[in-house]
């Protein structure tokens, strides 16, 4: 079996978060708890609601933020603050507003080239712009576009120009926060086309953030479901799409509409709302809205067991194996 | 009679580069008691018809149409006093952005009670009688407290809910909803297009539900009204419209939806939507469309008739699939 690019154990992130007027500050923890692991040419997928801390993940993973605790591994060496310098190269991201990242002020080669300018110094001026030129092709943007500002591209245009400027230094792991969200239909198909390519062709580890379960189902071959900081589900992409064992995951999927009006529709009615992440309950967090909450969730936390399919549930649906 | 009937709507903006037409020869209706959706990619108009429907558009906007009949008034006719003791109550809107329509100044209580008291003249003790079963009918736990707080100090869909709750405060005969679930999770839109779906069985009002999102048109809609670059280029009941689409623009929308991927690469549509400057002479998809020929690119295709859902093309699909009306 091939090695993992990356691997991430026990991770965790907190904050403090300042109580307000005499009162003392209180720990959030944004994510807690977490392992995966990424594989060249393959896509592990991220999804859960807003706030269950898929973009403080994305700001660990790129070395943005330290983890609180728990272990990110590159290339099976240890990724601590004093060697992020020489592995930021390694590990890059594309996030959902193609236009907030781009500098309205520079031309798109100018865009490219920035980041060959920083970290490799030695390249000359020549071999910068015919890289930034190959890298517009293999993005399937056209030659003349080299010269051009970003307010004079489309929105799914601009995404391409963001994933060229990710691909630049040649990372091995590329970090896709919602990429293809804040796109149309009709030119998401063609972002997500390329990505494809793209992950083929270099054969690039993606961990793939979305809200978007249409879209995730396309796209990952490993998933993991998220709720407060914390992994409820993981499993292959078949496995958790066809028969999710964690209620919440079962919710998420049965939430989300189906492009097909004749379709048999069982949504299961969710009770409530997120609980605030900074009272995130003593057993199970998702207890308060489960429909099938039993004293044992109240009072005890489920551990995801480490199987290849498995749930932090003590009583999962689809004949999963009990926490 | 349809509740609401527009022919013809066109909505042209003066922009520092010349006037842009926004919206271009609708046509549509609205029942009593029915979810019509309209969908279509950004800028493809769906807000500016309906804002102009509700006379909420600004001044650098010109809006002509044949017809503009909402429950029998003629709304090109209407003088503004008129009009402004319809809007809010028998026709209704709600935002994608709840904090853009409610005010942060006040308490939620108190936006909805100005509300009744404003078109209902409702006495003190009923408006709050009244403001709390609405807040019961939407959903929102506890209504007693939640009146008195501010809409900062609530989650994105409880204040959607407070907006719903306001629209709904006079038992409109019409809501406009304008993409009401695209800023919240699955799980709390699940909620609130039940809650809609509600409203509509138990009041009879129409609604109008405007969304990008395909797998809520085919969950909620009865009809389906397709807009591209400012037409109407095709209208369905639900069903028809995702099993046999006459119109190539609404056919290539749907392939390229990843539920329905047969393969790991998406069928695409090319090029893009056209802009102020670049609008085809002919058919406005002509310049993406896989069936294009020299016809559709120099002669705007009328719309067809129902059976072919109204499609605004030359050579329509799946003619042998018509809807029989
Ligand atoms: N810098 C920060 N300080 C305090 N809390 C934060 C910070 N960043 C994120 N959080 C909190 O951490 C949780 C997870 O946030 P986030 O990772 O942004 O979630 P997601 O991307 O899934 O929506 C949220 O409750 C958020 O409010
Ligand atoms: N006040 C305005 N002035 C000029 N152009 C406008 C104005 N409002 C909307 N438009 C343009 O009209 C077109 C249709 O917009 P809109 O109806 O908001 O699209 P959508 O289908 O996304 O709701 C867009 O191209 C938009 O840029
Ligand atoms: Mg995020
Ligand atoms: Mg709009």
């Amino acid at each position: 079996m091939t090695k993992p690019v990356m691997t991430a154990t026990a991770l965790e992130r907190h904050y403090d978060v300042s109580g307000g007027w005499l009162r003392a500050s209180r720990t959030l923890k944004a994510v807690a708890g977490l392992d995966f692991a990424l594989y060249p040419g393959k896509t592990l997928a991220v999804v859960g609601e807003s706030g269950c801390g898929k973009s403080t993940l994305a700001r660990m993973v790129t070395m943005i933020e330290e983890p609180t605790a728990g272990q990110l591994t590159l290339d099976g060496e240890e990724l601590v603050p004093d060697n992020w310098a020489s592995h930021r190269e390694a590990v890059q991201i594309v996030f959902q507003d193609p236009y907030g990242s781009l500098n309205p002020r520079q031309r798109i080669g100018a865009i490219l080239e920035e980041p060959l300018k920083i970290n490799r110094k030695s390249m000359s001026k020549e071999e910068r712009q015919k890289k930034a030129r190959d890298m517009l092709a293999l993005v399937g943007l056209r030659p003349e576009h080299y010269d051009r500002y970003p307010h004079m591209f489309s929105g799914g245009q601009r995404q391409r120009i963001a994933i060229a400027r990710a691909l630049m230094l040649d990372p091995k792991v590329l970090v896709l926060d919602e990429p293809v969200s804040a796109l149309d239909l009709s030119i998401q198909s063609s972002v997500l086309n390329l990505l494809v390519d793209l992950q083929e062709r270099l054969q690039l580890a993606y961990l793939f953030i979305s809200h978007d379960l249409s879209v995730v189902r396309h796209v990952a071959d490993e998933v993991i479901v998220m709720y407060l900081g914390r992994a409820v589900e993981k499993g292959s992409r078949d496995a958790v799409f066809s028969a999710p064992y964690h209620p919440y995951a079962k919710a998420l999927l049965s939430a989300t509409p189906k492009a097909d009006p004749g379709g048999a529709k069982e949504r299961i009615k969710l009770q409530g709302e997120l609980p605030s992440p900074l009272s995130i309950p003593d057993g199970c967090p998702f207890a308060p809205r489960c429909w099938k909450v039993q004293d044992k969730c109240r009072a005890e936390r489920p551990v995801l067991p480490d199987l290849p399919h498995a749930a932090a549930c003590f009583f999962p649906e689809n004949g999963g194996e009990p926490a | 009679m349809a509740l609401l009937r527009i022919r013809n709507l066109s909505v042209e903006f003066a922009t520092a580069t010349g006037q842009f037409r926004a919206v271009d020869g609708v046509d549509q209706d609205v029942n009593e008691s029915e979810i019509l959706a309209i969908v279509g990619e950004s800028g493809s108009g769906k807000s500016v018809s309906m804002l102009a429907v509700m006379g909420l558009l600004p001044w650098t906007a010109t809006v002509t149409a044949d017809e503009m009949t909402f429950d029998g008034q003629d709304l090109l006719k209407i003088d503004p006093a008129a009009r402004r003791k319809i809007i809010g109550k028998d026709m209704a809107m709600i935002f994608q952005e709840p904090m853009s329509s409610l005010n942060p100044c006040f308490t939620v209580g108190w936006q909805i009670r100005e509300a009744l008291r404003k078109h209902l003249k409702m006495g003190r003790q009923e408006r709050q009688t009244r403001a709390i079963e609405l807040f019961e009918q939407v959903g929102i736990p506890d209504p007693e407290k939640r009146l008195s707080a501010f809409p900062h100090q609530m989650s994105g869909g409880m204040n959607q809910r407070v907006m719903i709750a306001m629209a709904i405060a006079c038992k409109p005969k019409l809501l406009i909803a304008d993409e009401p679930t695209t800023a919240l999770d699955v799980t709390i839109q699940a909620q609130i297009l039940d809650l809609l779906a509600k409203l509509r069985d138990e009041n009879g009002m129409g609604l109008v539900l405007i969304t990008h999102d395909m797998g809520v048109v085919a969950e909620t809609a009865e009809r389906v009204s397709v807009q591209y670059a400012g037409q109407k280029i095709e209208e369905q009941p639900v069903m028809p419209l995702f099993r046999t689409p006459h119109h190539p623009y609404t056919s290539a929308l749907l392939d390229a939806l990843p539920e329905r991927a047969t393969e790991k690469r998406l069928p695409t549509i090319p090029g893009v939507v056209p802009g102020q400057f670049d609008r085809p002479a002919g058919c406005l998809f002509s310049p993406r469309c896989k069936f294009a020929t020299d016809k559709c690119r120099t002669d705007p295709p009328p719309p067809l008739g129902p059976d072919l859902g109204y499609a605004r093309c030359f050579y329509p699909l799946n003619v042998d699939e018509r809807v029989a009306s």
